[in-house]
């Protein structure tokens, strides 16, 4: 039953993301050329995409547990750490240079061309790589 | 034809709509990078399915939505190095991170997380930032 349900959010995700433009990385890269031809269309994007989370978000401390599941995922500590900040600024400047990020990679797989799959393949290779990444960095 | 920021209205409440059922029924963040993270690097072997399931889905979705709307295609670029280095910092960066647009600026920012706030401002920051230097300054993108 899980699995079916996953499988149906992440086509209303997908639906979600193509509607809104997110997989149009000209539009992704309007919207961070705030000094050059500016686009605002991903404010609505986010915006839209948080009022019902905000809403859900509240509705989890009233109902006690996940339809499917025993718990909803706790709060991770709120600590900002080294690696919070790095990764944010290594994905921003990836998600500038491309216009991709890793939600629109996936879900413009079928229509995105060589360009696509090959962003898709390394970006993949990129994450398995980070746990190396992650113990060659503690070792120093 | 709506106007494009009711498109992306429309699109991000359908995304936050994604998320919402995500998190009532399976009881799980809605975070691209991380469900194909540990999807790939084998740390989320134990619902290893649900995560493929969760994937299979997102690439089906726009192929239904294309029939109806038609298609737009990516506009991404043809330029290899380009491609290759952004994919590695968007994989490596939202794995150190531990999250990405979704995860931390859709599911992290309603719940007033504030690793979820710090993160989205420094790769807004920073994507801003690569578009200054990269396109408008030295123009290649």
């Amino acid at each position: 039953m899980k699995n079916i349900f996953a499988l149906i959010c992440g086509a209303i995700f997908g639906m979600g993301l193509y509607k809104s433009g997110m997989t149009d990385t000209t539009k992704v890269q309007g919207w961070l050329d705030i000094f050059g031809d500016w686009d605002p269309t991903l404010a609505f994007v986010l915006g839209g995409a948080i009022i019902p989370m905000t809403i859900t978000w509240q509705l989890t401390k009233k109902i006690k547990k996940p339809v499917l599941a025993n718990l909803f995922p706790k709060k991770p500590e709120q600590k900002i750490s080294k690696s919070l900040i790095i990764g944010s600024i290594m994905f921003g400047g990836g998600w500038g240079l491309s216009g991709l990020c890793p939600g629109p990679a996936i879900a413009s797989l079928s229509f995105g061309g060589w360009q696509g799959l090959l962003f898709f393949f390394t970006m993949a290779l990129g994450m398995i790589m980070t746990p190396n990444i992650e113990n060659w960095f503690s070792k120093k | 034809m709506n106007p494009e920021w009711m498109d992306g209205l429309i699109g991000g409440l359908i995304i936050g709509i994604a998320a919402s059922a995500f998190l009532l029924i399976n009881g799980r963040i809605l975070g691209a990078s991380g469900i194909l993270g540990g999807l790939v690097d084998l740390s989320g072997r134990s619902n290893a399915v649900e995560r493929l399931s969760f994937l299979i889905g997102l690439i089906c979705g726009p192929i239904i939505l294309t029939q109806y709307l038609g298609l737009h295609l990516t506009g991404l670029t043809s330029n290899p190095y380009i491609l290759i280095s952004s994919a590695l910092l968007v994989g490596i960066g939202t794995r150190l991170a531990n999250g990405c647009t979704s995860g931390h600026g859709v599911c992290g920012l309603s719940r007033f997380s504030l690793r979820g706030i710090f993160a989205t401002i420094f790769y807004l920051l920073s994507g801003i930032l690569t578009i200054i230097v990269f396109k408008n300054l030295v123009g290649i993108l």
